[in-house]
């Protein structure tokens, strides 16, 4: 392992060119669990890990992996019992319970520094009881990634409103390829869906309410949301089975051609381009508007690093929190052929890709509704997690609309009190 | 009669307390590492969750005392609960399945031809891997698109299904796939027993004009009741032991409908947002009543063994 | 012997039973050999959706070398070792002692011992999670190996004891009787007359607990979690995050994780089996 690690930190560090040896100060251990278990995040963890290790030569930095899935259900665990300095989540009400726990450690004085001012665009989303609980490292745009050579070939062009999005969908299935590919597996997915449509029919005050548990899920307005989405399940716009499949398999449907578009986080294009979508056949479109007297909303998941409560190496875990949120390191894990997703420092450069230019675009002059941290994230935890059921069976079993919100309704109650 | 010959033997001689009470106190030193042991891991543990039941707990902090207060959400207001129980109940009737499966299996293959043990062994040999494997080997099996049963069905010209994503048959594929190793499991214990059938009675029988499903009936299987005893035995307890399949195969999905009790208490003990161990207590001491009722039965078989063969 | 034996059938149903048993193995195996075929084939074959066709070409070395060198695969084997080794010993050793008490003295209480030991070891893993979880975590135990195998060890203790006890009762008393007369002391007794009449039984309940705890997943996820510690069940599903949907890559990982107690089950089939059955025969 070790080996390895410094091979990796040697790359590292002939690529970037960073000084090692600036902050030797650090000693003993810094224990790192990460959810960054995908191919290519999973390179730039590692990466990460080594560098560091390296430019700390008293330091050694103990790396584990963990399935990001898995890590879900592991991270409350890990943190209570024998805890690392340093762990991988998200931004917002997701750290909600483990702030409230008293797992995460306050680093506000990390915050009071002079450079996170180049963070204050994610301030608020680290910031419980006027608190900072963490640093984020990345972010990513959400929206439709398409393949633009059966759009092309069908004459369809990029839908603004939700009836040329039906009327697009409808010439797609009628040459048999599904419009949209999803794996619900994990639940998560079915979640963004639920973001979009009700934050374009019901605009991003009312969908943040929700979130707060100030408005009953019975409540009409929500059951317009999923009337509207009714409308695509009904034509047959997903695919079949998605219900078994992760958000990775499912990729293959659109690689292979099967389906011809993806509402998806802009980590996705990386294994797009490994499956064989080149710029040519792949674009990017930002959801259409459905409610014309709503304002554009969009999901831009901030994903962070923490500090454990229990860290046994706060200086190091502290040390490592201000490495990556430098512009530098953002900007180079953030890049195209690394995490593919947007930097967080306001003085880091977005790579000359694409979908990086175009998502920051989007995000910076086109989403004047707000900004959303995923339905996993804005809704408590708790709430999420039975929502993301209902929304999964909605998807396959439309019919059964009234018992789900009825059961959403009866967590509602409960989760907010 | 131990005591007796033993005091007999030992000589009168006024030695150590020890030596005057070897007889006495030895089985109790042989005793004492695995009694603590099984005490600290397991017996003391039932006691203590069947504690935490009555409390609300996160398991850091202090824990607040509830009452019946989880008992009564879980049996009168829990629709995860209630799906959960049913699960368990159709493991445990389907499970059994196993015993008549691994039976017509061992008929098969009791059998003096050549290569036989080889056969034998790699039909049981299913049983030796683990279930996480045995759940992802299923779950590939089971694929919509890409799984072979898909494609076996396929080529006889029927449509596909989706086992693992249909609520319906969900439950069903699982318990199919953990019937596997079990019925391996079943299949030798009838192996065994099946040898050890007497054979001259089976001829006997033969004379009397017994044949095919009534001799079977009537003589071979009154003769593997100790077998059928074992295979119920271990059936049961690994229906109620279902969680490495659910974990792997569906993690309780879709929409929650594979959840079985022990999976459920899992999930609510150690889940993401918060651990709800009092929660999580309830649920298994529930669990452990339902076995309970199974270990009273098994324990009151073996006693009657015990006390047979002391006569 | 039942069911008739096939040399006095008729030679049209041996030749049929002959050829019925090989189609029967496959078909019973079927799962089984889909996963085998899945890890040895090459990437382009699951991309151009060559899912059942015959492999195009034959990649059992870079699949399988890939399982070995480019995850974390190895550790997880290695903390499996680590974990179960010491966990049959451990147990073994413990049950051959308290097998020896409940087995050979009468005492008050004996009978209620050996079925307190049986009834915990029938009890649902589920009711022990949280109680265990929380005093492996104050002895500072959580997420170290030494957790696991105290628990599996203990856990065993009750089925071993189960197991030895009844091994014990069917040795001949006259034995220890004899012993006894001689004036040899109990621990001698037990050491040098009673353990190596054990071997066979310790042989049989070694390979079981061997299997057992390799592929025990329950308590690997509750006690330990990442490479540090986690055997290789758990591990698996880390695995098969870092390779999702790569089935020929998954197909092989989880064929190594379910190997070693295959072989120790082809290995020490007889001892296996005699362990399993015991007491399906009166």
């Amino acid at each position: 392992m070790r080996s390895m690690l410094s091979t990796a930190a040697a790359l590292a560090i002939a690529a970037t060119g960073v000084t090692a040896g600036s902050h030797s100060s650090l000693e003993g251990t810094l224990r790192i669990i990460s959810d960054m278990s995908n191919p290519a995040p999973r390179a730039v963890m590692e990466g990460l890990a080594a560098e560091f290790d390296e430019m700390h030569p008293n330091l050694t930095v103990e790396l584990d992996i963990v399935d990001r899935e898995a890590w879900k259900t592991q991270i409350r665990n890990a943190l209570s019992a024998n805890p690392p300095d340093v762990v991988n989540w998200y931004a917002a009400n997701r750290m909600l319970p483990y702030v409230e726990a008293g797992l995460f450690a306050d680093v506000s004085d990390l915050w009071a520094e002079e450079e996170m001012a180049a963070l204050a665009s994610t301030k608020g989303a680290m910031t419980i009881d006027g608190k900072q609980w963490g640093v984020p490292y990345t972010y990513y745009q959400w929206g439709v990634y398409y393949r633009k050579d059966i759009y092309d070939q069908l004459g369809l062009s990029e839908p603004t409103t939700w009836e040329e999005e039906k009327a697009n969908c409808q010439a797609i299935l009628d040459s048999g390829v599904k419009c949209y590919t999803i794996g619900t597996k994990f639940l998560w997915t079915a979640g963004g869906w639920f973001d979009y449509i009700n934050s374009r029919t019901n605009g991003y005050d009312f969908h943040i309410a929700l979130a707060r548990g100030e408005i009953e899920w019975t409540d009409d307005r929500v059951r317009q949301t999923f009337a509207n989405w009714r409308e695509l399940i009904d034509m047959g716009a997903f695919v079949d089975d998605h219900q078994s499949y992760s958000w990775q398999e499912a990729q293959q449907f659109m690689i292979d051609g099967e389906a011809a578009a993806y509402l998806m986080g802009n980590f996705s294009v990386a294994s797009f381009r490994d499956g064989g979508l080149d710029d040519t056949k792949l674009d990017f479109y930002q959801f259409p508007v459905i409610n014309p007297d709503v304002d554009y909303a969009e999901d831009a998941p901030t994903d962070t690093f923490h500090m454990a409560s229990g860290a046994q190496n706060p200086e190091a875990a502290k040390e490592f929190m201000r490495f990556v949120t430098s512009a530098e390191v953002q900007t180079k894990i953030n890049a195209g052929d690394a995490l593919g997703q947007l930097p967080v420092n306001a003085n880091a450069s977005i790579d000359d890709d694409k979908f990086l230019k175009e998502g920051f675009e989007m995000l910076s002059s086109n989403a004047g509704g707000g900004i959303m941290q995923f339905f996993d994230r804005d809704f408590p935890a708790e709430m999420a997690s039975v929502g993301m059921e209902g929304l999964q069976e909605f998807m396959v079993f439309p019919d059964n609309l009234d018992d789900i919100l009825e059961r959403l309704e009866d967590t509602r109650q409960r989760v907010y009190q | 009669m131990a005591e007796l010959s033993a005091t007999g033997s030992s000589a009168q001689t006024q030695r150590s307390w020890y030596k005057r009470n070897e007889i006495a106190v030895t089985p109790w030193l042989f005793l004492l590492p695995g009694m603590i042991f099984f005490a600290v891991y397991v017996i003391i543990p039932i006691f203590q969750s069947v504690w935490i039941s009555f409390h609300e707990w996160d398991g850091l902090g202090e824990k607040t005392w509830v009452g019946t207060a989880n008992y009564e959400r879980l049996l009168f207001d829990d629709r995860k609960f209630v799906t959960s129980f049913w699960n368990n109940v159709k493991w445990l009737f389907l499970f059994l399945l196993a015993i008549p499966m691994g039976l017509m299996i061992s008929l098969f293959l009791n059998q003096t031809v050549r290569g036989i043990r080889f056969y034998k062994a790699m039909f049981f040999f299913p049983f030796v891997i683990s279930q996480v494997v045995v759940g992802l080997v299923f779950s590939w099996f089971y694929l919509p698109r890409e799984g072979l049963l898909n494609a076996i069905l396929g080529f006889f010209g029927f449509g596909s299904v989706n086992i693992l994503g249909d609520p319906d048959l969900a439950t069903y594929g699982i318990i199919a796939a953990g019937l596997w190793p079990q019925t391996a499991y079943c299949m030798i214990l009838y192996l065994t027993g099946l040898n050890a059938v007497d054979p001259e009675q089976i001829e006997a029988a033969r004379l009397d004009g017994a044949k095919g499903h009534r001799m079977l009936w009537h003589v071979v299987l009154p003769q593997l009741k100790p077998a059928t005893f074992i295979a119920f035995v271990v059936t049961i307890i690994g229906a109620l032991r279902s969680f490495d399949f659910i974990a792997v195969m569906t993690n309780g999905g879709p929409f929650g409908t594979t959840r079985v009790l022990s999976f459920y208490m899992f999930e609510e003990s150690l889940s993401e947002f918060g651990f709800r161990m009092g929660y999580g207590a309830a649920i298994a001491v529930v669990l452990f009543f339902i076995m309970l009722f199974f270990i009273a039965y098994f324990l009151l078989s073996m006693y009657q063994d015990e006390r047979e063969a002391r006569r | 012997m039942f069911p008739t034996p096939i040399e006095k059938t008729s030679r049209s149903w041996q030749l049929t039973y002959q050829s019925l048993l090989p189609v029967a193995l496959i078909v019973w195996l079927l799962p089984l050999i889909a996963v085998a075929t899945f890890s040895i084939k090459p990437e382009t074959d699951f991309a151009q959706g060559n899912y059942w066709g015959l492999p195009s070409s034959f990649e059992l070395f870079t699949n399988y070398g890939k399982v070995f060198f480019e995850s974390d695969m190895k550790r997880y084997m290695l903390n499996s070792v680590l974990i179960t080794v010491p966990t049959v010993i451990g147990a073994v050793a413990l049950s051959c002692m308290t097998g020896f008490a409940l087995g050979i003295y009468r005492f008050r209480g004996n009978l209620a011992i050996f079925f307190l030991f049986i009834a915990g070891n029938f009890v649902p893993f589920q009711i022990l999670m949280v109680p265990v979880r929380d005093l492996t975590v104050s002895m500072g135990l959580y997420d170290t190996k030494i957790g696991l195998i105290l628990f599996h060890v203990a856990f065993q203790t009750g089925f071993c004891t189960l197991f030895m006890r009844n091994f014990i009762r069917a040795l001949p008393y006259e034995l220890i009787e004899a012993a006894r007369v001689e004036g040899i002391a109990e621990w001698r007794i037990f050491w040098f007359v009673v353990v190596p009449l054990m071997k066979p039984a310790i042989a049989a309940l070694s390979v079981l607990i061997f299997t057992f705890i390799w592929n025990d997943y329950f308590w690997a996820v509750v006690l330990t979690q990442g490479p540090d510690a986690q055997p290789v069940t758990a591990g698996i599903t880390s695995f098969n995050s870092q390779f999702r949907a790569a089935y020929h890559l998954m197909s092989a990982g989880s064929i190594v994780a379910a190997l070693p107690p295959v072989i120790m089950f082809f290995i020490m089939q007889r001892h296996f089996i005699a362990g399993l059955t015991l007491g399906a025969v009166k």
